[in-house]
């Protein structure tokens, strides 16, 4: 019997995977490691006029221009400070860069799958569409966001529908 | 070596002999044929035989053959052209080129079509000369061409005549199994044995000898002279190549018949001497084989002028002087050069807060890097350059075929050809440009019995012109013909919805053309008329930074005018600053700069500002009322004014300050964002902070649609501008 649990359980950790956990205020999120282009500090960012107040705006990025989604601005977070610990993640969605400012980037961590829960339905703020689940770690919870569906989503404004 | 190592070399080589094909038949004279021409053609069709049959494209190379033979009973005079003959001569034209482009993607061409085209061009010939063709062997094609090459030399040669005497013997067995001497002159060693191992394929190769200056191969062949030469030019030039027919095996090194008559051709020239005399015998089979060639080369004093072998011999030298590179290999230099350009500007401004007495060398190296760098983006950029002739040698078929259809009489003008414009614009203007030309040639010029009763030449013309203006190149489709019908546009344009009125400016009712379902015409025809394609033409100008302006005169004609920018890689700019932020304006829109002083402000309606400038209002429009700015001076007066041209329209735009001149690179912010309004691209600053270009035309609209959004009529009218556009 805990033969099979423990062969059962090598199964599921050779489905875990790797997520870059950053916060946002005090709440911790988690994104695919594999979407993670690099993580640079938040500097010259040229405004956008007339676009929703949480894109920044668009950076360069070797040659590359790249917007800048702040998702503190987006998920309606009450600070919002731009200092030295703020960082951007330069992800790569849908073959596209986008940055994304965020309060701090703290680790790397392995979730295997028991380790992650389905997400409940939230509130107006985030849609449970855009979530792959809650990680749970001893006592901390991660929010599994699943950022490409959430920057390719309409709301974000980031890529036009119409060409989809 | 393998020999399919040289299929797409001859591809090209056959693409491009068929271009020049068609061009020539196009410009035949068929009352008076050039004789020129007609052996340009014919040399063309013989050329992609051979090449077709060396590498087995058997179907392509019957289907050669066969118009070969007619061609040259055209040349010889047997066959008198007209224009359904020059007609299915354009349709094997084309055929030949499908069936180029099966054997480029692997595939057999289509039979029916071969089997269809060759039945055609049988008929064709039973009819016209009551023989076939096709059936004939080489030797017919082959040995009228080299009487005529004998005649051309004597009107060049004293020694012809001996060598007009060996002419039967050397062509005769040209026909059937026959002893030749390849003679290869200046020739790489590595293309000599591919050329040699070539030559084994078409006969037997009895003996070689010689060293990398002067080759001799002697072959024991049924090919003819000709196809021989055919499948070397694929490796070498003509120059390098000569090919005669011997005798006999017995004799293979220095024949002694060439040098006799060698010898009596150095005699004509003064100085003999040993040296000379055993040059002009190394040159003596080249001559052999095209004699108005080695003359033009050798003693320009005799050259045969537009010879048959001179007219080849520029067209070699052309090709050998270009590269073929794929457009990918291009785009990637001019994007690392992007990046070096903006990684010098960078560097350049740290070096510009250094003491230049301390750091003597590095400012100089820094100005010497920025010199080069320019220099290394100019020519980078010059590479995508292509001539317009690429898009125009297009329509002379075009309006040919649509002319015949039509039942018009019409004559293409082309001017400005050689004007150079970026490559990938010239790919995408054509299509546009091809609906601007069919509208012309089906409504805008009119039926002959119409155009001579309104006292116009019958034979209407169609002009194509290309221009540089600046930073742009002025595109111009241009007819004689009735020109735009103001009534009819105008109660189409009520018919279809759209808000008019009669007090419409022309260019306003030309504009209505352009919107989605417009047609005038009062018949559909297959050329034109179905309403879709004069917005899709406008749409993808403006998706290429251009826009398309109509003039139009009653009983006079059509002028369509297209404003392309040169290349959408690189871009002159003027950057403004609006508060704190920095933004660049496309150089080429603008006209001129000014202080505005109070007097000169006039508001109308309110809120709307107009600006005097020289007895003309403008719109005035503030860059912080559009880009909701903050920071920015309020005050018209202490604000610059930059006077803006887009669409025909002009307006005054208001920023802070003027920054300065510079040449920016231009990077899409669609790659990885999305389309902003009132902007068009964005660029990177010396800096290597992001700047916004602005959008000239797009702020205008911007403006125009705030402006009109209490009216409501007017509004109706901006939103179909903005469905059209």
């Amino acid at each position: 019997m805990s033969d099979m649990t423990q062969a059962a359980e090598a199964a599921i950790d050779t489905q875990s995977q790797e997520y870059l956990v950053f916060s946002l205020g005090s709440e911790e999120y988690a994104v695919d490691i594999l979407k993670v282009q690099e993580i640079r500090g938040y500097e010259n960012v040229t405004r956008i006029a007339n676009a929703p107040d949480f894109i920044k705006g668009v950076t360069n990025l070797r040659g590359v221009i790249v917007p800048i989604v702040d998702l503190r601005i987006k998920f309606h977070l009450d600070k919002v400070e731009y200092e030295g610990q703020t960082v951007v993640i330069v992800v790569n969605v849908a073959d596209r860069v986008v940055g994304i400012v965020v309060d701090g980037v703290s680790d790397v961590m392995t979730l295997s799958s028991d380790q992650i829960k389905p997400a409940p339905e939230f509130g107006e703020t985030l849609s449970a569409d855009y979530l792959s689940g809650l990680g749970s770690l001893e006592d901390r919870m991660l929010v599994i966001v699943d950022i490409e569906k959430l920057l390719t989503s309409e709301e974000m404004a980031l890529v036009e529908q119409q060409a989809q | 070596m393998d020999i399919t190592e040289f299929y797409e070399t001859f591809f090209e080589e056959a693409e491009e002999l068929l271009g020049d094909m068609e061009r020539h038949l196009l410009e035949l004279d068929l009352d008076e044929p050039d004789p020129e021409q007609l052996n340009a053609i014919f040399r063309a069709a013989h050329s992609i035989k051979g090449g077709a049959g060396t590498f087995g494209f058997s179907v392509l190379q019957e289907t050669t053959h066969m118009l070969e033979n007619l061609l040259d009973y055209a040349r010889q005079g047997e066959l008198t052209l007209r224009t359904d003959i020059v007609d299915l001569f354009l349709e094997t034209k084309d055929m030949l080129h499908d069936q180029l482009n099966a054997y480029r993607n692997g595939d057999e061409p289509d039979p029916e079509a071969f089997a269809r085209i060759c039945q055609t061009l049988k008929q064709l010939a039973l009819e016209e000369l009551g023989r076939g063709v096709g059936s004939e062997p080489d030797a017919e094609i082959a040995s009228p061409e080299h009487v005529t090459e004998k005649a051309e030399r004597s009107a060049v040669e004293e020694a012809v005549e001996q060598e007009a005497a060996a002419a039967p013997q050397e062509a005769a067995p040209s026909a059937d199994s026959g002893w030749l001497r390849v003679v290869l002159l200046n020739v790489s060693d590595k293309d000599r044995e591919l050329l040699v191992e070539e030559l084994g394929n078409l006969g037997t190769v009895t003996e070689q000898h010689g060293d990398a200056a002067r080759y001799e191969v002697v072959l024991e062949s049924a090919t003819s002279r000709d196809d021989i030469e055919a499948v070397m030019c694929f490796i070498v030039e003509p120059e390098q190549l000569s090919v005669a027919a011997i005798a006999a095996p017995a004799e293979p090194t220095q024949g002694a018949p060439e040098t006799t008559s060698a010898s009596a051709v150095s005699q004509d020239d003064a100085p003999v001497s040993e040296a000379p005399a055993a040059a002009e015998r190394a040159e003596a089979p080249a001559e052999e084989k095209a004699p108005a060639r080695a003359a033009t080369g050798d003693k320009p004093a005799n050259a045969a002028p537009g010879g048959k072998g001179g007219g080849a011999k520029k067209k070699t030298g052309g090709e050998s002087a270009t590269i073929r590179v794929p457009v990918e290999k291009v785009d990637q230099i001019i994007n690392l050069v992007g990046e070096l350009i903006i990684t010098q500007s960078m560097l350049d401004q740290t070096a510009s807060e250094l003491d230049v007495a301390a750091h003597g060398p590095l400012v100089n190296g820094m100005n010497l890097l920025q010199r080069n760098a320019r220099d290394l983006q100019e020519s980078v950029m010059s590479i995508r350059m292509v001539p317009m002739d690429y898009v125009f040698s297009r329509f002379p078929r075009l309006v040919r075929d649509l002319t015949g259809k039509l039942g018009k009489d019409i004559e293409l003008v082309t001017e400005g050809q050689s004007t150079e414009l970026d490559k990938s614009l010239t790919e995408r203007i054509i299509d546009p440009l091809t609906h601007l030309v069919r509208n012309s040639l089906d409504h805008g010029i009119e039926m002959p019995d119409e155009r001579e009763a309104a006292g116009k030449p019958r034979t209407g013309q169609l002009t194509l012109s290309a221009q540089h203006q600046g930073g742009n190149i002025l595109i111009e489709v241009k007819d004689d013909g009735g020109g735009l019908n103001r009534e009819k546009i105008l109660a189409k344009a009520a018919h279809n919805g759209l808000t008019v009125s009669d007090s419409m400016s022309d260019d306003e009712v030309w504009q209505l053309i352009f919107a989605a379902g417009f047609s005038t015409a009062d018949q559909v025809s297959d050329v034109s008329g179905r309403g879709v394609g004069m917005d899709v033409v406008k749409r993808n100008i403006q998706a290429m930074g251009g826009h398309v302006e109509i003039q139009s005169w009653p009983g006079k004609g059509t002028t369509t005018r297209v404003v392309l920018p040169l290349t959408l890689a690189i871009l002159d700019g003027m950057s403004i600053k609006s508060g704190p932020e920095i933004f660049i304006l496309p150089l080429s829109a603008v006209l001129e700069s000014l202080q505005p002083s109070n007097d000169d402000i006039y508001s109308m309606a309110g809120n709307d500002k107009l600006l005097k400038v020289r007895d003309e209002y403008l719109p005035l429009i503030a860059l912080y009322d559009i880009l909701n700015i903050e920071g920015a001076e309020q005050d018209p007066t202490q604000c610059i004014a930059v006077i803006l041209q887009a669409e025909g329209r002009r307006y005054a735009l208001l920023v802070d300050d003027l920054v300065g001149q510079q040449q920016v690179v231009v990077k899409n912010l669609e790659t990885n964002y999305r389309k902003v309004p009132a902007i068009s691209a964005a660029t990177i600053l010396g800096d290597g902070s992001v700047a916004l270009i602005l959008d000239v035309a797009d702020i205008n609209r911007l403006h125009r649609q705030r402006a009109n959004a209490p009216k409501h009529a007017e509004l109706t009218a901006s939103r179909q501008e903005d469905v059209v556009s």
